[in-house]
């Protein structure tokens, strides 16, 4: 949905979400990341299973929550990600991992 | 400006008490008004964790409250809905060996008092029922026939029931006095007085001021309770499970959120009617809850809240007759366990209004074990 | 063990970042936190990464700006805290935070709150598909992390940002489907009286406002005064469906749609606070009330930047320096007169930043029916709770917001009621005839940003009260 300007300063890195390795650039956000996969959602919701994707980028709507490096519920708009960073989608509640 | 329709009853308070004993007085045949200051569930009613426990009870409270469990099993059947009540159990577990004295005690005094309602249960069936429960934690009390509900579900309930029994809810009626008026009772409001033959005080926080008002002094305390509710979660567990020793109540609800309390207090503004939450001490509800479960360490808080309600010095309920004025009901002070006692409690008021006796046990539970204090000091 | 700072400032946006400055002058303690990963909030997001790269350019001037209020404050001595999330203040003022996983609580002779503005929520039938975002977002992720929409884009609503963006998007080479502009007929008409005093104050913004406009209208399909706009797909947008003011409703296809309706402050931690809040009728918005330095009700609790009402980044900055002057006076560094002389020439520089305001609130202000939206619209994006279900309560007595919250769980999920709080009240106002204002907002629960459990377990609380 989103495609990334030329940025010859920015560092590319490898992130991976849903398993499946992306390029990414250091510091950006991990919901930025997802906006760039198609198709662009982070999560179903816990009540009715619809998909959300990232809304308002600045951390009030938590419509960008996904699982990062196993953590769920972690809103991605407010994380930069990091070299191997795992992002996976997140389906209706969460579990709760023992 | 007077009411214009006769009414038998005033129920001060709209909160689940006042409400359940306008519906049994209304079923009873009696006009009944319920004056809520703000509005029906504003306080302890609304910010209740809606236990249903007979597990662990005062004595004293133990007959009344199986019950009350009675009632709930059938609450259907009562106010139309199920309140979102799940029998799935209560559980107090000891964590460690040296808190399982503790539960055997307990238990045999319960059961030499000739009670069944609670069972011990060792470490293997404690991790049948709660699986998601630490394995450090060694045996468990529990009541099966116990569980939860859910409290604004409940409110609603018992608010249509008592409305369709013919109860007249009057919300933002805040009452400013109470006198004697010949025979009657005088209640008066910033709006408007109403004139009734008998009262019931269920102002919960507020009951000692309006206990006050009609000549009973009643030393009270008040709560507020906090409470912690997280983001949904997958299914975790069923029971509700509190632990010895620690602050904890820890529940799910039906949607997946996890309810944790445990009467941590915060702070209460009485005469604001405002409180507010001291995460400093709620830091130990989180503590009791991650060391019990361990898995639910990246759970998110969502909110947290308190609610505010009378405490009594011995932390038993004042139900009954008011020892100095006739024709005055009290029921308050439950001291942060009054959930479950609400259809048990609604009925007691109905006897004692409409037959001027009850036959259920609530001896311990009368004003005078206050007030005769009172005058031996 | 708590931690104690002479001011505390919660937000690194341009009112923070100002006041930390101007504190620091006086040889306060000071420490900013902030949510985001780099200093400029949401305006200058990115900056220091940005600057003096192409994306500058694009992002424009008002942007660029940002770079010298960054620099003075990296030299400032203030404290920075990146990474920071606050959850909760209390009188005191005390305030509770989470960073890097690890909670704590800081005891602050003063605090500062500077955590400037959300978007209006504007629902609509369709706005939680994933394909629905608001421009602000679009515009924060070419900021941070300089990317467009890899397709036309259609943009829909009201205000300089919508404009703005489109300007910047066509200069990076992003496509434009539609512009819907959602100004209601007769905005210019209302906002004209305001004009004078505006252009004789800011020429340039108001001029910079027209270029972005005529550029937009020269260069993309332009549709005025739209009046209704519902998104339509299964597991993403696929379709958009507009009416106009004369009645007349298209259905086109779209990916992508962005929205902006305006912006309102930040007061959920001024809500939580108890603070005393009055409605602002030009900007359709709470607002904390503050006295003449951006003091809240509560002692020691101060507002600056958007956060106290709309005004831009240029009146972000001199609110903050006021705030922090009031604050430097407080803690003895300067004289109560001192501070008021030196706030002197600032309360100048800040009655011209805002001259331009009661134009744009009234060029931009909201259409009414935006508040009140269809049954079918989900107003609780969290509990997927719509707008029936709030009519049905508001039907069966007049319950106000916290009782509606009670029994349609709208406002409970974890964004604690920012994307629905105004459109329960404006359900509930409209439907018992009441005003907004007296309808009111929900009760702030604490935490105001959701803390773990192992979070609050692991908060140390040695010597707190």
């Amino acid at each position: 949905m989103f495609e990334k300007l030329r940025n010859p300063e920015g560092r590319p890195i490898t992130v991976f979400v849903d398993g499946t390795p992306v390029m990414a650039e250091a510091n950006e956000s991990a919901a930025a990341v997802l906006l760039r996969q198609g198709p662009v959602w982070a999560r179903t919701t816990p009540v009715s299973g619809a998909r959300r994707a990232p809304y308002c980028m600045m951390g009030v709507c938590y419509d960008c929550l996904a699982t990062v490096d196993g953590v769920p519920s972690v809103q991605t708009c407010l994380t930069p990600v990091r070299e191997g960073m795992r992002i996976d989608r997140q389906l209706g509640r969460r579990s709760v991992a023992s | 400006m007077m009411s214009a329709e006769p009414i038998d009853t005033i129920v001060i308070g709209g909160g689940l008490h006042g409400l359940s004993a306008a519906l049994h007085l209304a079923r009873a045949g009696r006009r009944v008004v319920v004056l809520e200051r703000s509005w029906v569930g504003r306080h302890a009613s609304g910010a209740s964790a809606a236990g249903v426990r007979t597990l662990n009870r005062h004595p004293a409270e133990i007959p009344i409250s199986l019950e009350a469990m009675d009632m709930w099993s059938n609450i259907e059947a009562i106010v139309g809905d199920h309140c979102g009540f799940h029998a799935n159990g209560q559980i107090l577990v000891a964590e460690h060996p040296r808190h399982v004295p503790v539960l055997e005690q307990r238990l045999a005094s319960t059961q030499a008092a000739g009670y069944r309602h609670e069972e011990l249960i060792d470490r293997a069936e404690l991790l049948r029922l709660v699986p998601a429960i630490s394995p450090h934690c060694t045996a468990a009390l529990v009541a099966r026939q116990d569980g939860a509900a859910d409290p604004h579900r409940t409110l609603q309930a018992f608010r249509r029931s008592a409305e369709a029994a013919g109860v007249v809810i009057n919300e933002g009626f805040g009452v400013t006095a109470v006198e004697r008026c010949g025979s009657d009772w005088r209640v008066s409001t910033g709006q408007r007085d109403f004139v009734a033959p008998t009262i019931v005080n269920a102002a919960g926080a507020w009951a000692g001021r309006i206990a006050a008002m009609i000549g009973d002094d009643i030393p009270l305390g008040h709560k507020a309770s906090m409470m912690i509710v997280t983001e949904r979660v997958a299914p975790l567990l069923k029971p509700v499970t509190s632990v010895v020793g620690r602050p904890l109540s820890f529940k799910q609800s039906d949607q997946g959120t996890l309810v944790i309390g445990g009467g941590l207090q915060g702070r209460a503004d009485i005469d604001r009617q405002k409180s507010f939450v001291n995460f400093a001490e709620l830091a130990k509800a989180a503590r009791a809850a991650t060391d019990l479960f361990p898995s639910v360490g990246t759970v998110r808080i969502v909110r947290t809240w308190t609610g505010m309600e009378a405490k009594t010095d011995d932390y038993l309920p004042i139900v009954g007759a008011s020892p100095v004025a006739s024709g005055v009901f009290h029921a308050f002070g439950f001291s942060g366990h009054g959930f479950q006692l609400v259809p048990v409690v609604g009925a007691i008021l109905a006897d004692l209004i409409v037959h001027g006796a009850t036959t259920r046990s609530i001896e311990r539970l009368s004003a005078d074990r206050f007030l005769r204090r009172r005058a031996a000091e | 063990m708590s931690r104690r700072v002479d001011l505390l400032i919660v937000g690194a946006g341009p009112a923070g970042l100002s006041a930390a400055v101007m504190a620091r002058r006086h040889g306060l303690d000071v420490l900013v936190v902030d949510e985001q990963p780099a200093p400029g909030g949401q305006i200058w997001r990115n900056i220091e990464a940005v600057s003096g790269t192409p994306r500058a350019a694009i992002l424009g001037k008002a942007y660029g700006d940002g770079i010298d209020v960054v620099r003075r404050f990296r030299t400032s001595g203030a404290r920075y805290e990146p990474g920071t999330r606050v959850w909760q203040v209390e009188p005191g003022p005390r305030a509770y935070m989470t960073r890097n996983g690890t909670a704590s609580c800081i005891e602050a002779g003063c605090l500062l709150l500077a955590t400037g503005a959300q978007e209006r929520p504007a629902p609509f039938p369709g706005w939680t598909l994933p394909g629905v975002m608001t421009v602000g977002a679009a515009q924060i992720a070419l900021k941070s992390s300089g990317q467009i929409p890899s397709g036309p884009v259609w943009i829909a609503g009201c205000g300089p940002l919508p404009l703005l963006y489109a300007a910047q998007l066509l200069k990076a080479g992003g496509r434009i489907a539609g512009f819907l502009d959602t100004t209601p007929p007769g905005r210019m008409t209302a906002a004209l009286p305001k004009l004078s005093a505006a252009a004789f104050a800011v020429p340039f913004d108001l001029l910079k406002g027209m270029g972005w406009l005529a550029a937009v209208r020269r260069r993309v399909p332009y549709v005025p005064r739209v009046t209704e706009i519902e998104a339509i797909g299964g597991d993403a947008v696929e379709r958009l469906r507009y009416v106009t003011a004369d009645g007349r409703s298209a259905t086109v296809a779209a990916h992508l749609l962005l929205v902006h309706e305006g912006l309102v402050p930040t007061i959920h931690p001024t809500l939580a606070l108890d603070c005393l809040h009055v409605w602002n009728p030009d900007q359709d918005c709470f607002m904390p009330q503050l006295d003449g330095w951006g003091e809240t009700s509560e002692p020691g609790v101060f507002v600056a930047g958007d956060g106290a009402g709309i005004g831009g980044a240029a009146a972000a900055c001199l609110r903050g320096e006021i705030a922090a002057l009031r604050i430097a006076a407080r803690t003895g560094r300067l004289s109560d007169a001192g501070a008021a002389a030196v706030a002197e020439p600032i309360r100048t520089r800040l009655r011209r930043a805002l001259a331009i305001r009661p134009f744009l609130d009234r060029l931009f202000r909201p259409r009414a029916d935006l508040f009140v939206p269809v049954d079918r619209t989900i107003a609780c994006r969290c509990e997927e709770v719509n707008v029936a279900s709030i009519r049905a309560q508001a039907a069966a007595g007049r319950p106000g917001p916290n009782q509606v919250k009670a029994f349609t769980r709208a406002g409970m999920g974890p964004c604690q009621g920012r994307q629905c709080n105004y459109t329960v009240a404006h359900v509930l106002a409209a439907t018992e005839g009441r005003t907004v204002p007296d309808v009111g907002l929900y009760r702030v629960r604490p935490p105001w940003k959701p803390v773990t459990l192992s979070e609050l377990a692991a908060l140390d609380t040695t010597d707190m009260a």
